[in-house]
């Protein structure tokens, strides 16, 4: 095997320096100098004949590209009674497409060493793309058949339904997951799309029908509805030529999207506990309703939740974790949607601590909005500021910025003016906003873990009343999977 | 400085060949204290990663002890003698730095990623706890610690489902007396026996400059970081040179068939060899060999198990390489009411075709063209695990060459399909394996074949 040359550089002015070896001044830290700039090329963009949006990023460095094809639809959009309808037909895109069968388009994909995935959020789909850029012609090809033309068959519709109700069945073993979807459907209900699995029940999958899919993905992969987004070792020109050529004779139509019930703030206290027989740790789980991510609060909500549990020094994790070890980590988050997504605060603490770590929770909380320090702020601001930059690495990354700009209309000056908006929220911003969506007193707890032994100190806080869960309660009863042919 | 996102074209493409050249340029010095220093300049984003490795895992633990290198890397985020505790965090937020470690059997790896302007912080950071961790650490810190990697045991394995399994298999794949027989997260026994002297000793033979590389990557001037590397580590004492972890050859003299019950709802499969260790003959083959047969829908055992007979849920088959030897494992998990035994009959039998004839050419180009791609977007991020200034350092330590990105993936490129299968045949033995059922609590007749039943500690 060929070894490289390993490049030696030794400097001999640094021998004498070290031979020397005087000891550096460690009584305070260097103070770095002012941050260096940061700012992104402008996204070039133009719109093909028939409409269909197009945000480009030139990236040189590495021979990739990154497309993303995205439509403003999700499964907020199931419609009544078809819940996971609009993730499954994200699924079934690449169970085959225009004259490829689903083993022949996934082993074309693999063989051009190109990656192609879509799923469905709540109130976007995508199909993404990833490609070495000397293959990208045929990639582009497989990516425009995926989109433009899935062909739904009806058997591997049914090898898909068997597989999401077996991950159905999995899901009852995973105290993670039974935790996030009591709180989502304790916040939510059963009749909003944020309280449901959006992979849907035993009941909306066993009737689903490849013409389901069929006429979910007419009715919302249309131009007009859609943006492309690509990043990486192209031009303009050359992609202008090539998505024409793939996209161009793509046509508009409208879609109607089923109304949505209200979502109401919860009023008082409820504790869930989930049963999970022997449990060596307690997953707890503290929501209420957030706010959307239109909200002109935006960058005050992330340095306020940056404090509370949304870095290593934050408050959450400096005291369940570092003070008193009840767990490997604390935080929260605020789960930002075009309407108001949860916030939650989230740990696995051990088991025998459960009752302790919920006084530290709930002292945590309400003290966000007690007071907050400028030294907190500036900290929490130059975090989330400064390592900004270092998410503009990858094209997929940057893609992903991008989507989120196109989903929420954000302007073109985002990227670019997010350093600065940051460091420009106040300390008085951060406990107004803490004031207005952190509010311990009107909170859903939910507690996955061993009941016979955390209920009874769980009681004694006198939080609120507790609900006692089965597994069943959350996520209905085992799918009956065995010999049904 | 002004950044853009808009600069070189670091990697040439070779049209003659139609193979891109992987290429991360980089120069390496030895301080004189022995710290190994890697430099590399990518001023895609304006961001430095500082990415520390230290030449000791769990593989040198002491036995009533397994778990202590882990345990001491959380150690060393709880301040040192110029940083207080709790400040190596705080600094580095307000600074907009991020951070990070791991443990494995054979190194300790420490990153820190940060603003270019914050260098030198990163720096002081990291070479005070080279330098002076001991003088900062109390037995209250090693209790808090210990009570966190307890946790992070109960989290990452205890409560997970499966989560013993990969415990399980490690010690009957290697003997007691092998240094990856333990787990790298260790015992609760052993986590509630390590202490503060522990710590002492333990800081004071692994962690001294001769026994770590200094990889820093990312928007810097080489000549600025060498001064400043020289003027934060220079100071520290070398110590003394640490001898490789010797352990005899690990081999298997039997199939061993275990049973474990766990609170799962579908039976899982393990079935785990010894293979050859990183970078020996054999190595990039079982790699291909694993996508081959479970990389994707149309690999051989997706398509014959979850596809074509619908009797997995999942398939999954990987080569784990590290200094001493790697293992190689296929992971099969059941189906609602079909067997692990009727699951094991197909792998065997696909085992058994891939040693009889090699895969097709096109099978092998598959693998070898997604390896390609995967080595490309490695070549995106500077720091965090997995980085360049990470890759170079692993490179380093196992190659001496820290740019050996296209020797590594040269390997791929050039095997034969023949060697596949050559390599199947004296690695995936039907008698030197561990085949490992996970059961439902309480159906230990759901397992292969018969199978001793093991129960986690």
């Amino acid at each position: 095997m060929k070894n490289r040359f390993v490049l030696v550089v030794f400097s001999v002015a640094m021998l004498v320096h070290a031979a020397m070896a005087q000891k550096p001044d460690r009584s305070a830290p260097p103070e770095p100098g002012s941050a260096p700039e940061f700012s992104v090329t402008a996204i070039q963009k133009f719109t093909l004949p028939n409409g269909l949006p197009v945000f480009l990023l030139e990236k040189h460095q590495v021979p990739l590209v990154q497309i993303n094809l995205m439509v403003r639809a999700g499964t907020a959009m199931d419609p009544a009674g078809k819940s996971g309808l609009a993730s499954m037909t994200a699924l079934m895109m690449k169970e085959g497409a225009g004259k490829r069968d689903a083993l022949t388009l996934a082993d074309d994909i693999d063989y051009l060493g190109a990656q192609i995935t879509s799923i469905a959020g709540q109130h976007a789909m995508a199909v993404r793309l990833q490609t070495p850029i000397e293959r990208m012609d045929p990639a582009l090809a497989l990516f425009a058949d995926i989109v433009l033309k899935p062909t739904f068959p009806a058997a591997e519709l049914a090898r898909k339904k068997t597989e999401r109700l077996t991950a159905l069945l999995q899901w009852r073993d995973e105290a993670r997951t039974l935790g996030s979807i009591a709180l989502n459907r304790t916040l939510y209900g059963d009749q909003h799309p944020y309280g449901i699995p959006s992979v849907g029940t035993e009941t909306t999958l066993r009737a689903m029908t490849r013409d389901d899919c069929a006429q979910f993905h007419a009715t919302w992969f249309k131009p007009n509805y859609a943006a492309l987004i690509v990043v990486g070792d192209v031009t303009l020109k050359e992609m202008r030529q090539k998505l024409g050529a793939a996209f161009g004779s793509w046509k508009s139509g409208k879609g109607s999207a089923p109304a949505l019930t209200a979502i109401k703030q919860v009023a008082g206290r409820e504790i869930v506990l989930v049963d999970k027989p022997g449990a060596a740790q307690t997953e707890i789980r503290i929501g209420r309703i957030g706010v959307p991510r239109t909200t002109p609060d935006y960058y005050a909500l992330v340095v306020m939740n940056t404090v509370l549990g949304g870095a290593f020094s934050s408050r959450l994790n400096l005291n369940l974790r570092e003070e008193h070890g009840y767990t490997y980590g604390a935080s929260s988050a605020f789960d930002f949607r075009p309407l108001p997504g949860p916030f939650l605060a989230a740990s696995a603490v051990q088991t025998a601590v459960t009752d302790k770590a919920l006084v530290e929770f709930m002292k945590e909380l309400r003290g966000i909005r007690e007071s907050i320090s400028e030294a907190e702020v500036e900290r929490a601001r130059n975090y989330v500021a400064l390592t900004y930059p270092s998410d503009f690495q990858t094209v997929a990354q940057i893609a992903g910025q991008v989507e989120e700009m196109v989903i929420y209309q954000l302007p073109d000056s985002y990227i670019n003016d997010y350093i600065r908006n940051i460091l420009s929220v106040t300390k008085e911003d951060v406990l107004r906003v803490a004031r207005q969506t952190i509010d311990p007193d009107n909170i859903v707890v939910v507690l996955v873990g061993d009941k016979k032994i955390i209920e009874q100190p769980v009681k004694a806080l006198d939080l609120g009343p507790i609900v006692g869960k089965t597994i069943d309660d959350v996520l209905g009863p085992a799918p009956v999977l065995e010999d049904k042919k | 400085m002004k950044q853009v996102l808009l600069l070189f074209l670091l990697l040439p493409i070779s049209a003659a060949a139609q193979e891109t050249k992987l290429s991360v340029p980089y120069s390496i010095t030895t301080l004189p204290n022995g710290l190994t220093m890697i430099l590399h300049e990518d001023h895609t984003t304006p961001t430095i990663a500082v990415n520390l490795w230290y030449h000791v895992g769990s593989g040198s633990e002491k036995p009533g002890r397994t778990g202590f290198a882990h345990l001491f890397e959380h150690l060393m985020f709880e301040g040192s003698g110029h940083v207080p505790e709790g400040k190596f965090d705080e600094l580095l937020e307000k600074a907009g730095g991020e951070n990070n470690g791991s443990t494995s059997t054979d190194r300790t790896n420490y990153w820190i990623n940060v603003p270019s302007n914050a260098l030198e912080l990163a720096l002081y950071l990291e070479s005070d706890r080279m330098g002076y961790l001991p003088d900062a650490m109390t037995k209250d810190k090693v209790d808090g610690q210990r009570d966190v990697v307890k946790n992070e045991r109960r989290q990452s394995y205890e409560n997970r489902p499966y989560g013993m399994a990969g415990i399980i298999l490690d010690e009957n794949l290697f003997p007691p007396t092998h240094p990856y027989h333990w787990p790298t997260i260790g015992s609760m026994e052993d986590l509630a026996a390590a202490s503060y002297e522990d710590v002492l000793e333990f800081f004071k033979k692994y962690y001294v400059p001769r026994n770590a590389s200094l990889s820093i990557a990312g928007d810097i001037d080489p000549r600025l970081v060498r001064a400043l590397v020289e003027k934060w580590f220079g100071e520290i004492p070398g110590g003394a040179a640490v001898a490789p972890v010797d352990a005899p050859p690990a081999f298997l003299a039997e199939e061993k068939r275990l049973m474990m019950e766990d609170k799962v709802s579908l039976p899982r499969l393990y079935m785990a060899w010894l293979s050859p260790r990183m970078f020996a003959p054999g190595d990039a083959e079982l790699d291909l060999l694993a996508n081959i047969l479970a990389g994707g829908k149309n690999s051989r055992l997706y398509k014959r198990l979850v596809y074509d007979l619908q009797i997995a849920q999942d398939i999954t088959s990987y080569q784990s390489s590290s200094a001493l030897a790697s293992t190689y494992m296929i992971i099969a998990t059941a189906r609602a009411g079909k067997t692990l035994g009727e699951i094991e009959r197909v792998i065997q039998e696909e085992l058994d075709r891939i040693v009889k004839e090699p895969p097709t050419r096109r099978e092998v180009d598959r693998a070898v063209n997604q390896f390609e791609s995967s080595y490309l977007s490695r070549l995106e991020s500077v720091g965090g695990f997995g980085g360049k200034a990470d890759q170079l350092n692993a490179y380093y330590v196992m190659t001496g060459n820290p740019d050996y990105f296209n020797e590594d993936l040269a390997r791929y490129r050039a095997i034969d399909p023949q060697d596949i299968s050559g390599y199947a045949a004296t690695t995936l033995r039907n008698d030197a394996r561990v085949v490992l059922s996970v059961v439902p609590n309480g159906k230990k007749e759901l397992a292969s074949g018969s199978a001793k039943e093991v129960k986690p500690q």
